[in-house]
């Protein structure tokens, strides 16, 4: 497999609303930047984990929601024509020779560019992982947090966990491949769509699949190999033949492979100036939520102004040779005309 | 006020309280390993934690939004809340909780 080959004046791991707004600051300044993020959509933890849950602290916003703060911010940034590329998680990120860096995604993406920028908030979200003992030996064998062939589940025994929309679509999804399916739940409501869990519990009637009110104990196997689930029920410990245990408990935020990157850290986050938020790598910089210097408070205005003095020191790496006058956009015409605001 | 809280390696804390906190900040305010990554939000349950079985009946109901947070803990127990759901007051002076696994900041945080 082969991913994109790509050069460009700036990539922005993370797209938050941080790493939005870091586009509309580069943008003035003619830098082109791409934009890495592991989940499907812009907006980082506003749309991940609170879009409708109002935000009343943005300057200008008496309230506003995570959702209407994202869209805003990528209608601001449309006329600079940054690209996403979502659903990858960057890896690796070394400096060449030529003082460029290298990114580098799971998705074997390559990226080329004379500057970064991570604002990557608390991390990159992740399924989380139940904290049963001695399930990481299972992992990518017998244990999935996702589906990526539907095919690796026909005819197995399968145990899936969870009250949301992911562990309703999967028990449905995939009852009619495999052997057996248990779904496994704390109690006997769930969250997901009504639709769903009446198709679910009509499965359940017909026997075609087994419910059961309770939570995972433990597992059994060898060698990576499951053989069953241990569950914890109200009437004691149950045991179920299983080869594929799949937990469905949502996203939660892991540093991941940015403690991998040889850059300063300071309780977990990242150690910048005050002056450019450059991190201990001269052209990496970092923004929001994930830096860390001497009073910092993490809001989402303090993110906005990072990125606007990152922005001018990103600009002199780009280009040494160009002298960058500060302006306005409310009285500059070449800024307005960047903005696509006058012709 | 004091909030009595049990660590994750079972350490025993006499936190200072203060009125209309919420047990969640406080708990982080002292430094102790809670991730509580919506900061209150109620949209992420990381702030778990266990409520000794003498103080639970003190505490209001979980709302059926805390309820649809607590599935998406995967060590949850009957005397399982969200601590960002559980307001300090004079009432709950000494309340009692443990610290649950999936409170705990991640893995590659605990080894840097």
């Amino acid at each position: 497999m082969s991913g994109n080959r790509i050069s460009t004046d700036v990539v922005v791991i993370g797209a938050g609303p941080v790493g939005l707004f870091a586009v509309f600051e580069l943008g003035l300044l003619d830098l082109k930047c791409h934009l890495i993020d592991i989940l499907d959509r812009p907006g980082g933890q506003c749309t991940e984990l609170y879009p409708e849950k109002p935000i009343y602290d943005v300057p200008g916003f008496p309230i506003i929601s995570g959702q209407e703060l994202t869209d805003n911010l990528m209608k601001q940034i449309a006329p600079f024509g940054a690209e996403f590329h979502f659903n990858r998680m960057v890896t690796e990120l070394r400096k060449e020779a030529d003082g460029t860096f290298v990114i580098r995604t799971e998705a074997d993406d390559e990226f080329h560019a004379p500057v970064v920028v991570v604002a990557a908030g608390g991390g990159s979200f992740q399924p989380k992982r139940p904290p049963i003992e001695g399930i990481e030996a299972y992992e990518g064998t017998s244990v999935f947090y996702s589906v990526r062939r539907m095919e690796d589940f026909r005819d197995r025994d399968i145990v899936i966990v969870g009250g949301g929309d992911s562990a309703l679509d999967w028990t449905v999804n995939l009852q009619p491949l495999a052997k057996s399916l248990t779904l496994v739940h704390r109690r006997d409501e769930f969250r997901a769509a009504p639709a769903t869990v009446n198709e679910m519990r009509e499965l359940v009637e017909a026997g075609k699949m087994n419910l059961v009110i309770g939570q995972i104990a433990g597992l059994d196997g060898d060698d990576g190999r499951l053989s069953a689930v241990r569950l914890k029920t109200k009437d004691g410990e149950t045991r179920v033949k299983a080869d594929r245990l799949m937990p469905f408990f949502g996203l939660t935020m892991k540093l991941g492979p940015v403690a991998d990157w040889g850059l300063d850290l300071n309780d977990n986050l990242i150690a910048v100036d005050t002056a450019k938020f450059e991190s201990s790598i001269p052209g990496i910089f970092a923004i929001g939520d994930i830096n860390s210097y001497p009073g910092k408070l993490k809001l989402i205005l303090s993110g906005f102004h990072e990125a606007a003095l990152m922005a001018q020191a990103a600009k002199k790496i780009v280009d040494p040779d160009e002298k960058v006058i500060f302006q306005y956009t409310t009285s500059s015409t070449k800024l307005q005309r960047k903005l696509g605001v006058i012709s | 006020m004091k909030l009595i809280v049990v660590d994750h390696e079972g350490n025993r804390h006499e936190l200072e309280a203060l009125e209309g906190w919420r047990a969640m900040e406080v708990i982080r305010d002292w430094g102790l390993d809670i991730k509580a990554e919506c900061g209150g939000a109620l949209s992420c349950a990381t702030c778990h934690v266990y409520v000794d079985e003498t103080w639970i009946e003190m505490l209001d109901a979980p709302s059926p939004e805390e309820e649809d947070m607590l599935d998406t803990v995967p060590d949850a127990e009957a005397n399982s809340r969200l601590s960002c759901q559980i307001l300090m007051s004079e009432d709950l002076d000494g309340l009692k909780v443990t610290l649950a696994p999936s409170c705990r900041n991640d893995e590659e945080a605990a080894r840097a």
